[in-house]
């Protein structure tokens, strides 16, 4: 039999139908994970033509993007904290699942949590399913070994009533990644240097797998931190082959396999990874040991330089000048130094315990600058109590921080949650896009090390130096 | 879905690069439960300033711009979210069609099923499309190419699938419907359940 990748392995595992010339496959989805924004219209379309969910069970629905992350005591608030139409969304989407048999992970289950946090973290994503998600950031369950990738409302409505989609299949990226990471530089500086290279249309087309001595040394909550970010290379899916972190993660959650099943499960994901041999597409290597903590400058993820750099020269291209002009930084200049206005550690691609754990690092026995305001909002109901009986919470708000409740929260201006016209931004979140945070604001994104080291310095600062004192 | 077989209409030019679903419709207008009237949203943060007024310096706003059907936008378009607002947005406004270098694939995917055809062209054709803005051009389906008002034509690619539902004005839905028996066979006969 010929060598395949891990990627080919899950796919040919999920073919209904396989594809053809003239056809897509029709691809089985093991997991369907939904939330407020990106359902409703499926429902519409459900119910005006009679057709029922086809596999509840293998549905699961939280609340996360347009959810206030200010604590609420009733759904009666929820008008008055995040407006109608936000809270109308909620509503709909609490008795779609009712209707439906979904299972809801809602404001009194206590598992709440941005839908990307709570796959893992109760064990339900694992290595060799098929996960969807009306979200473009489900490439984060790739970090198990699972095929995971983001889908439109439409294709949620075909999920929802078949338990499949129509599929071509993508291209193989692999991105090899060697060398040993420097005190200071993380996961988030990793994909952010990797986007930086391959540019965000660089993966249009393909579902990168990411490999390599440094990829095999992260831990499962830094690895779901660079799979998050495919999308922002342009590739729907990014996964990485399980192993025994993989596994150690897993063993015992709420939601992963149990007993005589689980030593099943074991078995076969350790067939997952690549066999020797495997060809792909396209492959791109990358030494980490010189690598310094990244930030971006501009409005799209790919816009990123080393912390200690300078803004690139301009090129006279149009869409850099608007972009700069934007963000009201120079061409040229380094941007260490310049003010912050807002800090936001949260997001699913870095609001887990490790990420607030290193936060707290920086921020133990510290201030938070002047008038800089600081928001930390943990990714799901289980992190905040993990956080809180660790007494994280503690060294955040009496660095003068706020602590929320789990959310999308400033990721995404829909929560109430936002970044005012013209400040600045350093946030740990995934997109620096115009308007991303709120209308006018200016996000920078950054690892939750650098986000910490501006919130006390009230300037764009490097962790390395704050870390060595 | 209406059926589509070739159009002609005027374009309108953004030539900004890596315009994502961010701008094509901000979030704060995904609180919405139906489809409808997101035209209003479209491009709201480039369109309109902090008072609401419309910015007369705004491709979309200029008179030349009305009835205009195809949009020419800079290379690799809709990149980010997977938000189908987009092209709900694009097609609520009068946009039929996409042209770009590069388009990004949730969009691109999100586009073909609700009939809003994205057109990757060559960049000798993309750059000519980008200085002429205004022109007529001919959106042809069932050719897989564009025609230019000189009678050059330039190919893009669409599988044959997506070609036969925009032709015919097939929903994907009903398609995967007829699969049920197959899916109910794969579910029983897999060895392993999720
Ligand atoms: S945290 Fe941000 S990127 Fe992640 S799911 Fe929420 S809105 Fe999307």
């Amino acid at each position: 039999m010929t060598a395949r990748s891990l990627f080919e392995k899950v796919w040919d595992d999920h073919q209904v139908v396989a594809e053809t010339a003239d056809t897509p496959a029709v691809l089985y989805i093991d997991l369907h994970l939904i939330h407020e924004v990106t359902t409703p219209e499926a429902f519409n379309v459900l119910k005006s033509r009679g057709l029922p969910v086809r596999r509840p069970d293998l549905t699961l629905a939280t609340l996360d993007h347009s959810t206030p992350t200010l604590p609420i005591r009733s759904l009666a608030d929820l008008d008055a904290l995040v407006g109608a139409p936000a809270a109308k969304q909620i509503r709909v989407m609490l008795d779609n699942c009712r209707e439906a048999g979904i299972r809801m992970l809602d404001f009194d289950s206590g598992q709440r949590g941005i839908v990307h946090v709570i796959g893992p973290e109760l064990g339900i994503t694992q290595p060799g399913k098929t996960i969807v998600c009306g979200d473009s950031h489900t490439s984060t369950h790739g970090a198990f070994g699972a095929l995971a990738f983001g889908i439109g409302t439409t294709e949620v409505g075909h999920v929802l009533a078949t338990q499949c989609l129509l599929q071509r299949k993508p291209k193989t990226l692999a991105i090899n990644v060697n060398g040993r990471l420097a005190r200071g530089v993380g996961a988030k500086d990793i994909i952010l240097a990797i986007i930086g290279r391959i540019g965000v249309g660089g993966g249009t087309g393909h579902v990168i797998e990411y490999r390599g001595e440094t990829i095999s040394a992260l831990s499962m909550e830094q690895r779901m931190t660079i799979c998050n970010m495919s999308i922002e290379g342009g590739a729907r899916a990014g996964m990485i082959a399980p192993d025994d972190t993989t596994i150690g993660y897993l063993a015992g959650r709420p939601l992963a396999p149990s007993g005589a099943a689980w030593d099943q499960a074991v078995r076969r994901w350790r067939a997952l990874p690549a066999d020797p041999g495997a060809r792909y597409d396209r492959e791109v290597s990358l030494d980490v040991a010189k690598l310094a903590p990244m930030i971006t400058f501009g409005t799209n993820p790919g816009m990123v330089i080393p912390i200690d750099g300078a803004v690139p020269a301009d090129t006279g291209d149009a869409s850099f000048r608007k972009s700069l002009q934007y963000m009201g930084v120079e061409a040229g200049k380094p941007m260490l130094g310049r003010p912050v206005d807002v800090v936001f550690i949260g997001s699913c691609t870095n609001s887990r315990l490790s990420d607030l754990r290193e936060a707290a690092s920086l921020l133990q026995g510290r201030k938070v600058s002047g008038s800089v305001k600081v928001m930390i909002v943990p990714g799901s109901q289980t992190v905040k109590q993990q956080a809180e009986a660790e007494g994280l919470d503690r060294v955040f708000t009496a660095a003068g921080a706020e602590w929320r409740e789990s959310g999308c929260s400033m990721c995404l201006g829909m929560n109430g949650d936002t970044v005012a016209r013209g400040q600045l931004c350093v946030s740990t979140s995934n997109r620096n896009f115009e308007g991303r945070q709120g209308i006018g604001a200016r996000t920078v994104l950054a690892s939750p090390l650098t986000a910490a080291a501006a919130a006390v310095t009230g300037r764009i600062s490097d962790p390395r130096e704050l870390l060595a004192r | 879905m209406d059926k589509i077989t070739r159009f002609t209409s005027r374009t309108v030019v953004l030539p900004q690069s890596d315009i994502d679903t961010d701008q094509i419709v901000p979030a704060r207008f995904l609180t919405t439960t139906t489809r409808k009237g997101l035209g209003q949203a479209l491009f709201a943060d480039w369109r309109y300033d902090s008072a609401g007024q419309p910015r007369p310096d705004f491709a979309l706003n200029q008179p030349a711009a009305a009835g205009c059907g195809i949009l020419v936008a800079g290379h690799n378009f809709g990149c980010g979210s997977s938000r189908e607002h987009a092209p709900w947005a694009l097609l609520d406004y009068g946009i039929g069609a996409v042209i770009s270098t590069g388009i990004a694939d949730i969009f691109r995917n999100n586009s073909l099923k609700n009939g809003l055809v994205p057109v990757i062209v060559d960049a000798d054709t993309h750059g000519w499309l980008l200085a002429h803005p205004g022109v007529e051009v001919t959106v042809d389906v069932d050719a897989r190419s564009i025609r230019l008002p000189d009678g050059r034509t330039a190919e893009f690619p669409l599988d044959g699938f997506s070609r036969y539902c925009l032709l015919n004005g097939v929903d994907q839905l009903g398609y995967l419907l007829q699969q049920s028996e197959a899916i109910t066979r794969f579910e029983k006969a897999r060895a392993w359940q999720p």
